[in-house]
């Protein structure tokens, strides 16, 4: 059997791997989201604990008299920018490529 | 010894793991092939056999290829890795290069590129025969700089700790001059030596540079050993005393040439206590400090994002970089106006230069 064809054969899909979650949330002061732009396919587990950890971020700087207006957390692959807002929080998440702006 | 390297090919489509075998046996230097078709299964080899390199597919059942590349790069750092995959998305290729591959190659590629593939796995391999040496890990910068007076070089040795760039002028074998973060002359090359680990490059001389060292290199040297070992092992309290001085002196003066408001260094917990300048309640920031670079791993861990790079925070009053380096984690207070993209390199360059 050719080469290519070996190759065509072997391209067929398989199963997928986890997109990396792109849009915006909003979540109240007690985790709950309560609108979200990221796509439905994406797991509401994990878009529960991004705002769980947000918020926790949020509340640990305030007992540490350190109240933040604005967070973001810059992973190889992901940013994610969270704005307070009034005890809840805003949150922002944007892959990160190798053509992506240098992080700030 | 091996005389062979050995490569590792994980894929979960055994034809595909085939075809992988019948080519890479071809390669010049005539690697070893193993193949596993499961992650676990992959993993355990390495365990048990040594491997040069790591081939590696993205889309697996139950374990993928990045959450296998992540769990390679903290158990095996010296495994040489490359993704090969069917995925045409420039997500997963930044994916993959943040979690350190060395190569990331698309399945439906090789059949276009097929040599400059095999070209690129046998310069990973890096063939024993091609003779020669390469680098020198065991030593330290003051047999590199006693080397290059021996051999009586005229050179430039740049030397890089992360982001700090420090550089050394030789002359037929004499130093003449040295630099680093805006230090010249007798008080760098003191910095320099202090520096435990690096990198360094040998550039052209620059002969027409100014002298700033007058002294002979034997001289230097000796008296910046004597003082390292002063700084580690105080004998007396004056040279206690002494040793602090210069070290807080240093820190103040760091902070002040970067701008930067305060920091923060926080040691794992129990593991002493947090160190500041230019901050009160240094405690309760330092707690801080770590639990959010802990949230942050965390969340990353679970959502795969990646390495955790850093956090950037805007207060009320300041603007703030939360990082790791080594085993510490440091907290940085900017003023409102500095500029933000700057934020990160200068925090840093300041927490190295602390750190050294």
């Amino acid at each position: 059997m050719g080469f290519i064809k070996k190759l065509a054969r072997l391209f067929r899909s398989r199963a997928a791997i986890r997109q990396l979650p792109v849009g915006s949330l909003t979540v109240n002061r007690d985790g709950q989201i309560i609108t979200s732009t990221v796509s439905s396919t994406y797991p509401k587990s994990l878009l529960d604990e991004i705002g769980h950890e947000v918020l926790a971020l949020f509340r640990e700087a305030r007992a540490a008299q350190l109240p933040l207006a604005e967070v973001s957390v810059h992973f190889g692959s992901l940013l994610i920018t969270a704005r307070e807002l009034r005890g809840g929080t805003i949150i922002f998440l944007r892959p990160q490529s190798v053509l992506s702006q240098p992080p700030n | 010894m091996e005389s062979t390297h050995k490569i590792l090919i994980l894929d979960d489509d055994a034809d595909w793991l085939e075809l992988c075998r019948e080519i890479f046996s071809r390669l010049p230097s005539r690697p070893e092939i193993r193949t596993a078709t499961a992650s676990s299964r992959a993993l355990g080899l390495l365990d048990s056999e040594p491997f040069r390199l790591l081939i590696c597919d993205l889309k697996m059942p139950r374990m993928d290829g990045l959450q296998v590349l992540s769990v390679v790069r903290r158990r095996f750092p010296g495994l040489r890795t490359i993704v090969l995959s069917g995925l045409e998305d420039e997500e997963f290729r930044s994916r993959a290069y943040a979690l350190g591959v060395d190569l990331f190659w698309l399945k439906s590629d090789m059949q276009q590129d097929s040599k400059m593939f095999l070209d690129c796995i046998e310069s990973l391999l890096g063939r024993d025969s091609d003779g020669g040496f390469r680098g020198i890990q065991s030593k330290g910068l003051m047999d590199i700089i006693q080397m290059e007076c021996l051999s009586r070089s005229s050179t430039v040795l740049r030397i890089t700790r992360g982001p700090l760039v420090a550089k050394l002028w030789f002359q037929e074998g004499e130093l003449f001059d040295a630099e680093v973060e805006g230090a010249r002359g007798e008080a760098a090359f003191r910095r320099i030596l202090a520096w435990k680990s690096g990198t360094f490059e040998n550039l052209p001389a620059e002969p027409d540079r100014e002298r700033t060292i007058t002294r002979p290199i034997n001289a230097l040297l000796l008296e910046s050993a004597q003082a390292m070992d002063e700084n580690a092992n105080p004998a007396t309290e004056t040279q206690f005393f002494d040793a602090s001085h210069r070290k807080l002196t240093w820190k103040l003066s760091l902070l002040t040439r970067e701008g930067a408001e305060f920091v923060i260094s926080a040691p794992p917990e129990g593991h002493g206590e947090p160190e500041a300048f230019g901050v009160q309640a240094s405690d309760q920031l330092a707690g801080w400090t770590r639990n959010s670079l802990e949230i942050a791993r965390r969340l990353g861990e679970t959502i795969e994002a990646g390495p955790l790079s850093h956090i950037a925070a805007n207060g009320m009053e300041k603007q703030l970089t939360v990082l790791a380096h080594g085993k510490k984690s440091f907290l940085v207070g900017w003023p409102l106006a500095a500029d933000a993209n700057q934020l990160l390199e200068q925090s840093k360059k300041l927490v190295a230069s602390w750190d050294s």
